[in-house]
């Protein structure tokens, strides 16, 4: 559907060159919802631009269902616009014009008839779930109400991909979710591919099938979603994923706690079988659960336990060795 | 002092609202028409805009700036030759209009690129993404976002013009401004000279009441 070849980007700022994208290369499939997630100045908003050609990449191509648009000028590329809806953090509505208005934009930049888009616009209202609020004003709408609106106008021409530029980062949380809980629907419904930029790794996990992480103008890994979660690479991604999945013993448990504490992974069916329980059969150890969660991503599970061994020294070499065998990654973050 | 009565006044007062009229409308319409789009081609050659030209803007910059650094009575007389090629005399209201015109033209240009550039660029960008025409982003999104200050900016060019106006006496243009120099400063006609000034004060209070109004009106559906 998508394809970035070795895109450049480079900006000359306060007589400094700056490289907001290095040889970026990417593939977005058909139907897919694809995330990048990176702090902020790590070119990711740079690179989204790129795909409808806001930036201008300095070298590179971009690959829309095959056609190669980097190098279209004029008509060509407002048509080529048309077909690649986008949404913005701070929604980026016409506060002069009705909410209709702002969704009539599209369809009359691509030459739709007025009777036309009186038909269109309150469909485009109802996929939304807005079709009260055609004739406010932005001013009158909440934030998660105005990023409908977005969404309709994005959406007016039917567009092979969306591209999201933080669309839920300025909103709360309730609202985060019921607007993500939208684009997975209309990913679903309607099969249009979804190009996402994020700083929040809840988005990704909620939503993105495939994400890749983007550092310094370059991305450092991809995965499937839940491959990515349950085995992170890089540095980064493993510092992501911690953060997003949380489990940090607090201090005053840590220095208390006796034994060997073991910080455990465990994946798919693992994760709902009796490990402990066994180990607990075979082995002379007492086993402590100081911390654990389990997190459905794409409706498989991962599973983070903290737990403490006490015992035998043997023993506790033994037991862990045991659930070494049993789980996808274990590790010992302190010995007793 | 104090000699002409109010009915010997009347004719000259109403002759000179006439031409204060024809100086001020007429430039006010031609700020408008050349104006306003001189405006939207400085705001859209800047930097980073939609037809970015840098040749073009500072161009249009400078000759902007060149007629504004003007004291508006040497560019009065200094565009006295033209004024003879465009309305055929020297002197007059008529004649005393192309300069106030081209002052207004160049003032209202810098205070439409001003509004302009407070219309949210994300909005902006945004229309460029959904493929509108330039055009259309026009019409649809920068005219009417900026409306509202365009039309304070036409206020205020409004006012200043009836100042302008007053030395256009300097020309033979006449008008409300002139004739309060003429009685009450030349001739000592001070109460000729207090219902000018009255008349001036109603004058740029109702424009402004009125651009206020309408501005505030546009404003208020934003929120």
């Amino acid at each position: 559907m998508l394809k970035l070849n070795n895109i450049s980007v480079t900006f000359q700022s306060h007589g400094q060159v700056v490289h907001a994208v290095q040889h970026v290369t990417l593939h977005v499939k058909r139907g897919e919802i694809y995330g990048i997630i990176g702090s902020s100045g790590a070119g990711k908003s740079t690179l989204i631009r790129t795909v409808n050609l806001l930036e201008r990449p300095e070298s590179g191509e971009v690959i829309v269902r095959g056609t190669d648009i980097s190098h279209l000028n004029g008509l060509e590329l407002r048509k080529a616009r048309q077909k690649i809806g986008m949404i913005f953090q701070h929604f980026n509505l016409i506060g002069s014009k009705t909410v209709h208005d702002n969704i009539a934009l599209p369809l009359r930049a691509a030459g739709v008839s007025e009777d036309e888009i009186r038909v269109r616009v309150p469909e485009l209202l109802s996929v939304v779930e807005l079709t009260d609020k055609e004739f406010a004003y932005p001013g009158q709408l909440s934030g998660g109400q105005k990023q409908r609106v977005g969404i309709a106008r994005a959406l007016a021409n039917n567009p092979d991909i969306l591209l999201g530029d933080e669309p839920t980062s300025a909103l709360d949380l309730e609202t985060t979710e019921s607007i993500l809980k939208l684009l997975a629907d209309i990913n679903q419904r309607l099969g249009v591919t979804i190009l996402l930029i994020t700083h929040e790794m809840q988005v990704v996990k909620k939503i993105c099938h495939r994400v890749a992480v983007m550092q310094g103008g370059e991305i450092v890994e991809e995965n499937e979603v839940y491959e990515l979660f349950s085995n992170p690479q890089h540095p980064l991604t493993q510092e992501l994923v911690a953060k997003s999945l949380d489990l940090t013993l607090p201090k005053r448990v840590a220095e208390t706690v006796q034994g060997d504490i073991i910080r455990l992974v465990y994946l798919g069916d693992n994760a709902e079988r009796g490990v402990l329980s066994d180990t607990l059969r075979a082995h002379r150890v007492q086993i402590n659960i100081l911390h654990g969660h389990i997190e459905y991503i794409n409706d498989k599970p991962i599973g983070i336990l903290i737990i403490s061994l006490v015992g035998d020294p043997v023993q506790i070499e033994n037991a862990t060795e045991h659930l070494k065998g049993q789980v996808a990654k274990l590790e010992v973050i302190r010995h007793g | 002092m104090g000699s002409i009565t109010l009915s010997e006044l009347l004719p000259d007062l109403g002759t000179a609202m006439i031409e204060t009229g024809i100086m001020v409308g007429i430039s006010l319409v031609l700020a408008l028409l050349l104006g306003l789009p001189l405006g939207f081609l400085l705001f859209l050659t800047r930097r980073n805009m939609l037809l970015e030209n840098r040749v073009l803007n500072f161009i249009g910059g400078l000759l902007i700036n060149f007629v504004r650094s003007l004291p508006f009575v040497i560019l009065l007389i200094l565009v006295i030759p033209l004024s003879m090629i465009v309305t055929g005399r020297s002197t007059g209201p008529i004649a005393a209009t192309v300069p106030l015109a081209i002052a207004s033209i160049a003032f209202y240009a810098r205070l439409v690129e001003t509004s302009l550039c407070e219309v949210n660029t994300g909005v902006i960008e945004a229309s460029r993404a959904l493929g509108a025409s330039y055009w259309l982003i026009i019409k649809e999104v920068l005219f009417p976002e900026a409306l509202a200050g365009l039309i304070r900016g036409f206020t205020v060019t409004a006012i200043s013009l009836i100042g302008y106006s007053a030395m256009a006496g300097v020309v033979g243009g006449g008008g409300i401004g002139f004739l309060a120099i003429n009685y009450g400063y030349y001739r000592y006609e001070t109460g000729v000279m207090i219902i000018t000034v009255i008349l001036l004060i109603l004058l740029v209070q109702s424009i402004q009441t009125t651009g206020d109004a309408v501005s505030n009106h546009i404003d208020r559906k934003k929120r």
